[in-house]
């Protein structure tokens, strides 16, 4: 049995296009994209839906969500694949064709891919194809990259071509020595294929954690930094990982869309590898399989740096399940009680952001919010590395990400309340101005009847002409204080 | 609940306050070697001294006592402690030092990460303001003095206050090679003369010079394992000798040598162990340059024009007073916001 969340990217949840009971092909649709940020969803198998309905998904929050639940037939009946020369076709078509082979970043955040390849007017000079993978522990793309570097080459290339880059840079850590041989072989193989002669070259990169950050990445590829609240093809530069890359070669080439993917299962097991696992296979079943060790105390997805643990095992894999790890108090021993921070800067040592940790650090612990802000708490990228080096074991990503919750949710608070005051105040504006509005057509009402009776009647005696004037006089009071009044509301 | 990054780098404070007692070891080997073995009853008083008043702090406080004690931060304040005042003392000398340092300058500020105040050099200042006389009776380095006292006499007199029948206090101490200069300059003597005395070595004091080479050494070590970063050492040895330089090639005859001024006093000892203590000092490396800076021109103007014996302490002290502002006006660019003001 397999279940296949309908939201496993970035963006809007897939909405479901077949029913209970459906019988379904391999590669078939079974959730459209909903949504310019928002990516297909396919059968991994033939079989039949048994069931569109909340379950339980890999997400830190633990909150069921909306899968399709697949009985496999055990056929492996394929729907009718149409490959595609990718050079037949425009930049927009083949977009499409991503989008609905549910193409996703395969890096961990499961960005839909063809959005990031629509750059509109930017000029894109270099593509970098990031293999760098810089956590510990995973090395599914390592794998991918030894085993299958032709096909990622190619999709490079396809890549390469819809962006109209000059040029591809393969970023991999230097302690993945057969990935870079590899893919520098794969690029000399293909090296005539390469349309117009492009540029594509492997750069060894330094294995310093977190490198495969696609920033940091881009920083050591080219020595550009992207500024702060921008993206990468702001500088002319978009950034791929070689797995996405092979999808997309997969998906136009083969015609076949993102039904598998490579995933590390390691850690606190007996048998630690790499699977290609069909999307909505049980973790559990995976796990079984790497013989996972009886000590075993729980479950991360994701690198032990920045992942998360699973709120069970009995959850489905995604396309952003690149790693799997048992975790055991033997292997990942809890940390020792936190000690005060001494200012060691062991930490900013590591920022990948260049942030001072030690001092948002104080300023989230003592709630100092602006402060955090104006040191530049958002530009953390959660990576972890500070709280892997402090001496004092303080979970410091931790209160990053609380500061961070807090702030969001003042933001928010404050705007709903900006937005009540500007209600009532509106509210109160409009009663003032009805009364005077009805003040005016009174006193216009009162005037014209008067005119008109003075028209047909006989001049008004000298008594009449000063209660008249009086009346007038009263008036004009109560208009000039309706209309002082109206001003100090709107002032 | 498994937090992520489950990994951590096996380190702790109490381990890098132990590798910086370690590196204190050269230095204090060479001290016993020139000046006996009273130091080491100096630093077994500041340390028991130390530890009670932390355990004793820490209960007041209600905070857990076992982690902070085994935590080396106090070893360290009362080894510093030790290191900056005259061993051959009374008793109560280092343990009233050792008790303010740890009792007011870090637990009332807040315990450890907390203190503006370097604890060891509020403990010196305290000392040599509250007992001046008492802080100025060094030891002499073995062959100089008159007549040498043995261990026991030493302890003697640290516990007992009791001397020898027949020897003066004064036979046993000199004055440290900085009052000498300053004496004997004020005497209108030369430079050059001066240094013809017995008390001076190679470059510094006889004796001295070697302990402060034991302390770069610790230095050299502290360094290489990236306990701490060049900044203040450099900028502060750097600073020290540039303006020493400028005042000895203004007139040879009345200012010491720039490298005299390195290897004197606690030159080396604050610039490797006492400014680079990371709680009291600047966090950016901009920061730690200016504050080193200004560090090494206090301690020049105190010891060449002041009427304290060093001013490595005092210098501490006040640049401790400057780091938030420092630290304020030196912040780094963040990635991605080069040449941006924050």
């Amino acid at each position: 049995m397999l279940v296949v969340p309908l939201h496993q990217h970035a963006g809007e949840a897939a909405k479901p296009v077949v029913r209970a009971g459906d019988h379904v092909l391999k590669g078939q649709l079974i959730g459209m994209p909903d949504g310019f940020v928002s990516s297909a969803v396919h059968a991994p198998t033939s079989g039949t839906i048994d069931a569109i309905s909340l379950q339980l998904i890999a997400h830190p929050s633990g909150l069921p969500n909306l899968c399709a639940t697949l009985i496999p037939d055990g056929k492996e009946e394929w729907i009718e694949r149409k490959p595609v020369d990718y050079r037949d076709h425009s930049p927009s078509e083949l977009q499409h064709l991503l989008r609905m082979a549910g193409v996703v970043g395969l890096g961990g955040a499961a960005f839909p891919s063809d959005v990031k390849l629509r750059i509109g007017k930017q000029k894109i000079s270099t593509l970098i194809l990031n293999g760098a993978e810089c956590e510990p522990y995973i090395t599914c793309d390592d794998m991918l990259m030894r085993e299958r570097a032709t096909e990622i080459v190619q999709g490079a290339e396809m890549l390469r071509s819809m962006l109209d880059a000059h040029e591809v840079l393969y970023g991999i850590e230097d302690n993945k020595p057969e990935a870079v041989a590899a893919l520098q072989q794969a690029i000399r193989d293909s090296g005539p294929a390469l349309q117009q002669g492009r540029r594509h070259e492997v750069v060894e990169v330094p294995t310093i954690y977190p490198v495969g950050s696609a920033k940091q990445l881009i920083r050591v590829l080219t020595g550009l930094e992207v500024p702060s609240g921008k993206l990468p093809t702001d500088i002319g530069v978009q950034c791929f990982n070689v797995a996405t890359a092979y999808t997309a070669h997969s998906a136009l080439a083969q015609g076949e869309p993102l039904l598998t993917r490579i995933v590390t299962v390691t850690g606190n097991v007996h048998r630690a590898q790499n699977f290609e696992a069909l999307i909505g296979t049980p973790i559990a079943e995976l796990v079984a399989l790497a013989e996972a060790l009886p000590d075993t105390n729980g479950y991360i997805m994701g690198g032990p740096m920045m992942g998360f643990p699973l709120p069970s095992v009995n959850v489905p894999m995604v396309k952003a399940t690149n790693c799997i790890i048992a975790a055991s108090e033997r292997l990942f021993p809890a940390p020792p009680p936190a000690m005060p921070c001494i200012r060691c800067t062991r930490c900013v040592e590591v920022c990948p952001a260049d942030l001072q940790p030690q001092d948002l650090f104080w300023f989230a612990q003592s709630r100092e919010y602006g402060r955090a802000q104006a040191f530049s708490l958002f530009d953390c990228v959660e990576c972890g590395a500070c709280s892997y080096v402090c001496p004092s074991h303080i979970p410091l990503v931790q209160f990053y990400r609380f500061a961070k919750s807090e702030i969001r949710a003042r933001e928010h608070d404050k705007k709903l309340a900006d937005q009540a005051r500007e209600r009532h105040e509106y509210r109160e504006y409009r009663i003032k101005r009805e009364k005077r509005e009805k003040a005016e057509k009174l006193a216009a009402k009162e005037k014209a009847a008067l005119n008109a009776k003075l028209a047909g009647a006989q001049p008004l005696t000298p008594q009449q002409q000063a209660e008249q004037a009086e009346l007038d006089a009263q008036r004009a009071h109560i208009l000039e204080l309706a209309k002082s009044e109206v001003e100090n509301t709107r002032q | 609940m498994l937090l992520t990054p489950i990994i951590s780098k096996p380190d702790s404070v109490a381990r890098i306050m132990f590798k910086v007692l370690l590196a204190l070891l050269p230095g204090i080997a060479l001290y016993v070697w020139y000046f006996g073995p009273a130091i080491l009853v100096s630093i077994a008083l500041a340390s028991i001294t130390a530890l009670a008043t932390e355990a004793l702090m820490l209960k007041l406080r209600n905070r857990p006592i076992a982690p902070f004690l085994k935590d080396n931060s106090a070893l360290l304040t009362g080894w510093l402690l030790a290191l900056s005042i005259p061993p051959l003392a009374p008793w109560w000398l280092i343990v009233v030092g050792t008790a303010f340092a740890i009792a007011v300058a870090k637990h009332l500020y807040g315990g450890l990460g907390n203190n503006i105040f370097n604890p060891a050099m509020v403990g010196y200042a305290v000392l040599i303001i509250s007992f001046p006389a008492r802080m100025t009776h060094w030891g002499a380095p073995s062959g100089l003095a008159t007549t040498g006292l043995g261990f026991a006499q030493q302890l003697q007199y640290i516990f007992l206050g009791e001397m020898p029948q027949g020897i003066e206090l004064d036979a046993v101490t000199m004055a440290t090679p900085l009052d000498t200069l300053k004496t004997h300059l004020h005497l209108g003597e030369s430079v050059g003369k001066i240094f013809n005395l017995p008390i001076y070595g190679w470059i510094a004091g006889h004796g001295s010079e070697m302990v402060a080479l034991g302390f770069l050494a610790g230095g050299i070590y502290l360094l290489v394992t990236r306990i701490i970063s060049w900044h203040i050492p450099g900028a502060f040895l750097g600073s020290l000798f540039f303006i020493a330089s400028i005042f000895r090639l203004a007139g040879d005859t009345i200012y010491a040598a720039p490298l005299f001024h390195c290897v004197s006093g606690a030159s080396i000892l604050g610039a490797f162990f006492i400014l680079t203590d990371p709680v009291s000092s600047p966090t950016t490396n901009k920061g730690r340059l200016i504050y080193a800076a200004g560090a090494a021109l206090i301690t020049y103007l105190i010891r060449v024009f002041g009427n304290f014996p060093d001013g490595v302490a005092f210098a501490t002290l006040l640049m401790n007073m400057c780091v938030p502002l420092i630290v304020l006006y030196t912040q780094p660019p963040v990635f991605g916001r080069k040449g941006k003001q924050r």
